[in-house]
């Protein structure tokens, strides 16, 4: 597959053009770019932002793709799953409850080896209807073989698509990818985006190639037959290789991404923010990156040093190399925009994984979870600022609790 | 360790569930009388069954319970002490509806272990059907016609308490005749039930089978892939195109055959086989149409010939075919292979015709449940005449 990338120099391709749009919005030109065949739409918020700019790219004659607004989100899914299986590049997506009601289709997604790119606006689950972020929607699907990444920025999100469909759709992978973007915070705010020509994205994305697993009269395949116990673990076997492969094929395709579109997104896993000489740090996915760098930055002015891992792969977990990293503070506060209830230590999820990467390495600091912004409640830099107060106790040798809600009216 | 006990009871899914099921508690509430511990569970596998499907019960049964829980860390027995064949049609083998590729009826029976099997048949042609064996075992046969005894309907014919009757004879260790009334009594307040059950035990014998007899046909045997040697993304290959017929007598090539699942052939479903009269068929399709399990292969003289291989016996073909007597269904004891009717017919079309007419006639009805109104009271006087004299 790289040997399709070996593309004339940069400088030869046609230059990004600025907009101003919003993280789903960059998404919808993401999917143009890619040229994607089928997009099957259901309406959530804030997920349907993406549908409507999908629609108009179609009614705008901008995008020829088959665009399906389904009656629910199981079909929704559903329809991609089998529209990817005939060998159709496709884009799906959905928020909160929504994607929990595809979820037997976010299932057996992985299982058949299907490459599919989904959106997820993060929103808080029902009951109480909340449109706000909170993880947990996206999460739920982390045991399973969906590849899950956070962004938090319109430009990181469409990027990090275009970057989905080269990792999902590589052979040695075939494998979903739910690329996830806080509601509100991303999918409703205009940006200024470097949006590339359509000639770097196809210098960068290979065709969607189905090769033998490919659905068609000449390659007769029966797909998903029932099975027992006899081969039930090794097919989990042949999907867990995958996952295993889906790190190499990342950094792959992000070294690629650089060459090609000019842009570096560095360790394309965790992105560090003032670490190097710091005494704490902070671990956070998605949009709560802005205050807590605003926060960072007034604390340094006070003479603290701390600094901010923004956990970009939930799936793969790039657990050595975060355990490495974060070994070399004195102690580590992780922020969930989510919960665990009944989890070790009363966590969120990202703590959790964590604690469990740190396990088996050399240094560990002692480890804070916060549970923080949850139904899109301002993460606001005297938060950040508290937290980091306690991660510094934590450090100093007072015992911290494992979890503490923060921003809470108590 | 104490001394295990293995017993499984092969049967026709959704017919005969419950049959199974309570032949399987019987066993293990007879052997708790006698102080000895035990399970009674249907293969897991096997769920959720099809019509007529094979498909097995296992009561394990032990002195004590650590003996016990050895035998229980396995999922399914190795090996059994007796195998209880409640349908005479399953001697030919067992294939569940996974992959596992067809298995010997005797493959778990232990050396010198029993074979009990329901059936009007005499050993003779029991152990023929029957794949042989390399050690020698034992053969008994409870007289009487395989019962249906299914999911929804359940005919009380005894053959549940005969079946105990006779183990109580072959293995007098596992439960004692005493015991396995007193359950009788208890389960089912019946003393007739327990009175058939002391009649199968005084008129239980057992045969020895050796291992020179029985079909000598090596079942089908199927390896189980490595995780890195099986295709991803949970596919297989589909099941090719069908090709052309080639007539025996002519060579011509023509008709269609489908192609079938090499792996899975689904005969032992089948306690019927329908025989075809082509002399009076009128070539009108329906039987190939309505074949549930696109069993018909299109013949180049333009004749339907039902693949045995493939025939689950259901009888819809018999059900729709316009001319009375040209699809009739037999029972799959009278037959020693899956040729194709056709070919002898082709070959030899007087030899078909007397072969056509012996199968018709002796045809013992089998018990489907839904084959016609009044099957079961037609069964009566021939199970009282079993009852009076076995
Ligand atoms: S009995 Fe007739 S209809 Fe039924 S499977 Fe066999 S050939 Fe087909
Ligand atoms: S249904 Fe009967 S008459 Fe019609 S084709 Fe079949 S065998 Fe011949």
């Amino acid at each position: 597959m790289t040997e399709a990338l070996a593309t004339p120099p940069q400088k030869q391709l046609a230059a990004d053009k600025t907009s101003l749009i919003t993280g789903s919005e960059a998404i919808a030109v993401a999917c143009k770019l890619a040229d994607v065949d089928v997009i099957t739409a259901y309406p959530i918020r804030p997920y349907d932002t993406v549908m409507q700019y999908v629609a108009k790219l179609v009614s705008n004659g901008e995008l020829d793709c088959e665009y399906i607004v389904a009656e629910s989100e199981h079909s929704q899914f559903e329809i991609v799953k089998h529209a990817s299986a005939v060998g159709a590049r496709v884009f799906c997506g959905s928020s909160g409850v929504g994607w929990m009601y595809a979820f037997e289709a976010l299932t057996v997604t992985p299982a058949l080896r299907i490459p599919m790119v989904a959106m997820v606006g993060n929103r808080a689950l029902d009951d109480p209807g909340a449109f706000g972020v909170e993880h947990n929607d996206a999460l739920a699907v982390r045991d399973l073989g969906w590849q899950l990444v956070w962004v938090d920025s319109a430009q990181e999100a469409l990027d990090t698509a275009l970057i989905a469909y080269r990792v999902a759709e590589d052979r040695r992978i075939f494998l979903p990818c739910a690329i996830s973007c806080d509601g509100a915070f991303l999918t409703h705010s205009q940006a200024l985006v470097k949006v590339p020509s359509q000639e770097k994205v196809k210098a960068f994305l290979p065709r969607y190639d189905r090769g033998d697993l490919l659905l068609h009269p000449d390659n007769p395949i029966t797909v998903a037959p029932q099975v027992n116990e006899d081969w039930l673990m090794e097919i989990r076997r042949q999907t867990a290789a995958a996952m295993d492969r889906s790190p190499a094929v990342i950094r792959e395709a992000y070294a690629d991404f650089e060459r090609i579109f000019g842009r570096s997104y560095g360790n394309p896993f965790f992105e560090e923010y003032q670490t190097e000489d710091a005494d704490v740090v902070l671990v956070g996915m998605g949009t709560l990156s802005n205050p807590v760098r605003v926060a960072i930055r007034q604390m340094r002015q006070e003479g603290k040093k701390v600094g901010f891992v923004r956990v970009r792969w939930f799936r793969p977990f790039a657990a050595e190399e975060l355990a490495a990293t974060l070994g070399r503070f004195k102690a580590v506060g992780v922020i969930d925009r989510d919960f665990s209830l009944g989890s070790p230590y009363r966590s969120g999820v990202l703590a959790t994984e964590v604690r469990a990467a740190m396990y088996p390495a050399p240094n560990r600091p002692p480890i804070v979870g916060f549970i923080c912004g949850l139904g899109g409640r301002e993460v606001t830099v005297p938060a950040v600022r508290e937290m980091t107060e306690s991660v510094y106790l934590a450090a100093e040798g007072t015992t911290q609790p494992g979890t503490k809600w923060i921003g809470l009216r108590e | 360790m104490g001394r295990l006990f293995a017993v499984e009871i092969v049967y026709r899914g959704i017919f005969q569930k419950n049959l199974a099921r309570n032949i399987s508690r019987a066993i293990v509430l007879a052997a708790h009388h006698e102080g000895k511990p035990g399970i009674s569970f249907g293969r897991y596998g096997d769920s959720p069954e099809r019509n007529g499907i094979p498909a097995k019960s296992f009561a394990i049964v032990a002195t004590d319970d650590v003996t016990l829980e050895e035998g229980m860390a396995k999922y399914e027995p190795k090996e059994v002490d007796i195998t209880i064949v409640v349908d005479d049609t399953l001697c030919k083998g067992v294939e569940s509806w996974a992959w596992y590729g067809l298995q010997p009826i005797n493959r778990l029976t232990k050396p010198g272990g029993t074979l009990i099997v329901t059936s009007h048949e005499n050993s003779e042609t029991l152990i023929s059907m029957a794949h042989r064996k390399e050690t020698p075992y034992q053969l008994a046969i409870v007289k009487g016609t395989p019962s249906f005894s299914g999911l929804w309907v359940y005919k009380d014919d005894h053959s549940d308490v005969r079946i105990l009757g006779t183990m109580a004879k072959v293995l007098p260790e596992l439960f004692s005749l005493a015991s396995v009334q007193q359950v009788i009594r208890a389960e089912w307040n019946d003393e007739l039930k327990a009175t058939s059950a002391l009649r199968a035990y005084e008129r239980a014998t057992t045969v020895t089978v050796q291992p020179t007899q029985g079909n000598p046909e090596k079942p089908f045997e199927f390896q189980m892939p490595k995780w890195t040697e099986m295709r991803e993304g949970i596919a297989i290959p589909a099941i090719p195109r069908g090709h052309q017929m080639k007539d025996p007598n002519t060579g011509e090539m023509g008709g269609y055959q489908p192609e079938r699942n090499p792996t899975f052939k689904k005969f032992t479903t089948r306690t019927m086989r329908p025989v075809v009269d082509f002399d009076t068929c009128i070539k009108c399709t329906l039987c190939w149409l309505q074949c549930p399990d696109s069993v018909f292969d299109v013949t180049p003289d333009g004749l339907y010939d039902a693949n045995m291989e493939a025939c689950c016996g259901c009888g819809v073909c018999e059900a729709v075919c316009p001319v009375s007597n040209c699809i009739t269904m037999v029972n799959e004891t009278q037959f020693a292979d899956n040729d194709s009717q056709w070919r002898m017919w082709k070959e030899d079309k007087e030899g078909y015709k007397g072969w056509l007419k012996e199968k018709i006639a002796n045809r013992p009805e089998r018990s489907h449940g839904f084959r016609f109104r009044g099957q079961y009271a037609e069964q009566v006087p021939d199970m009282l005449k079993i009852a009076r004299e076995g």
